[in-house]
């Protein structure tokens, strides 16, 4: 995990499957505020493709890193508006 | 106000540089809101079918496009209606015939009683997969703000109510509402 950016919060959707790693990621990414980091940690390979591709679509949003830890996927996007 | 002065007079109607400007500002300021485009993206999906495998697609991509900031409308006609149906959403079926990727011939799939078997099986793998059940994507969606539209006239041809369709579901939409979201949408889907 980079220590380069504070996380606000950490969304926990392991176990889910698609479209539920995108949809909820957006949901809370929603409720912070502008500037602040999510965490999210998913079980579904497919949030490695999907998360970088909602994130490169969707105004306002920054994808800061995604890494894989065993069978867990961190993605790490920022609030940018 | 030109014709206050001879010398306005004389030059007769033709308006001034200053008015001209103005004018040309004015058509311009017009022009800009006629082909005003917030920058919002849309996205319209038109649900024909109602069987469990085919609900969920529309479903998928809606939530999903929403998620994108997409402005999202699903026109469900004709057996697509049962998607919205609050209590036929929950009991879709899966045919067992039609399908020659099933593991069962379509002899076997006649039997009666084989829909149901072939549908549990299906039930199951959902729930084995964690993968979301229409209903708890049906409330996402609407959560999301995707506008579910309920065709009236197939209401009416399935005798349905709008009292079956989930809370903030639209009725009385035809295709004419349907054409209209999709001239204006961005990505159009026939599902």
């Amino acid at each position: 995990m980079s220590d380069a950016f504070d996380i606000t919060e950490t969304l926990d959707v392991k176990g889910e499957s698609c479209p539920m790693p995108v949809v909820k990621t957006k949901q809370a990414v929603d409720g912070v505020g502008v500037g602040d980091v999510l965490e999210v940690l998913a079980t579904d390979s497919g949030s490695m493709s999907d998360i970088e591709g909602w994130a490169s679509g969707t105004d306002g949003v920054e994808l800061l890193e995604q890494a894989e830890e065993g069978d867990v996927y961190r993605h790490y996007v920022r609030r940018t508006e | 106000m030109s014709t206050d002065t001879p010398a306005e007079s004389a030059a007769g109607d033709a308006p001034s540089r200053a008015e001209l400007a103005a004018r040309v500002e004015e058509l311009e300021e017009s022009l800009a809101a006629a082909t005003e485009d917030d920058g919002t993206k849309k996205m319209s999906i038109i649900a024909t079918k109602g069987t469990l495998d085919m609900a969920y697609p529309p479903l998928i991509l809606a939530s999903t496009a929403a998620a994108f900031g997409y402005e999202v409308t699903v026109f469900h006609t004709f057996w697509g209606l049962d998607i919205l149906h609050e209590e036929h959403s929950k009991n879709l079926k899966l045919s067992a015939v039609g399908n020659p990727n099933m593991p069962l011939p379509n002899v076997v799939g006649a039997i009666p009683g084989m829909d149901r078997v072939t549908t549990k099986m299906m039930e199951r793998r959902i729930e084995d997969n964690d993968t979301a059940t229409i209903e708890e994507l049906i409330e996402t969606s609407l959560d999301m703000g995707v506008e579910f539209q309920a065709c009236q006239m197939t209401i009416d041809l399935m005798d349905y109510d709008e009292e079956n369709f989930y809370d903030g579901v639209e009725t009385g939409v035809g295709a004419a509402t349907a054409l209209e979201d999709m001239a204006e949408a961005d990505i159009q889907l026939l599902v």
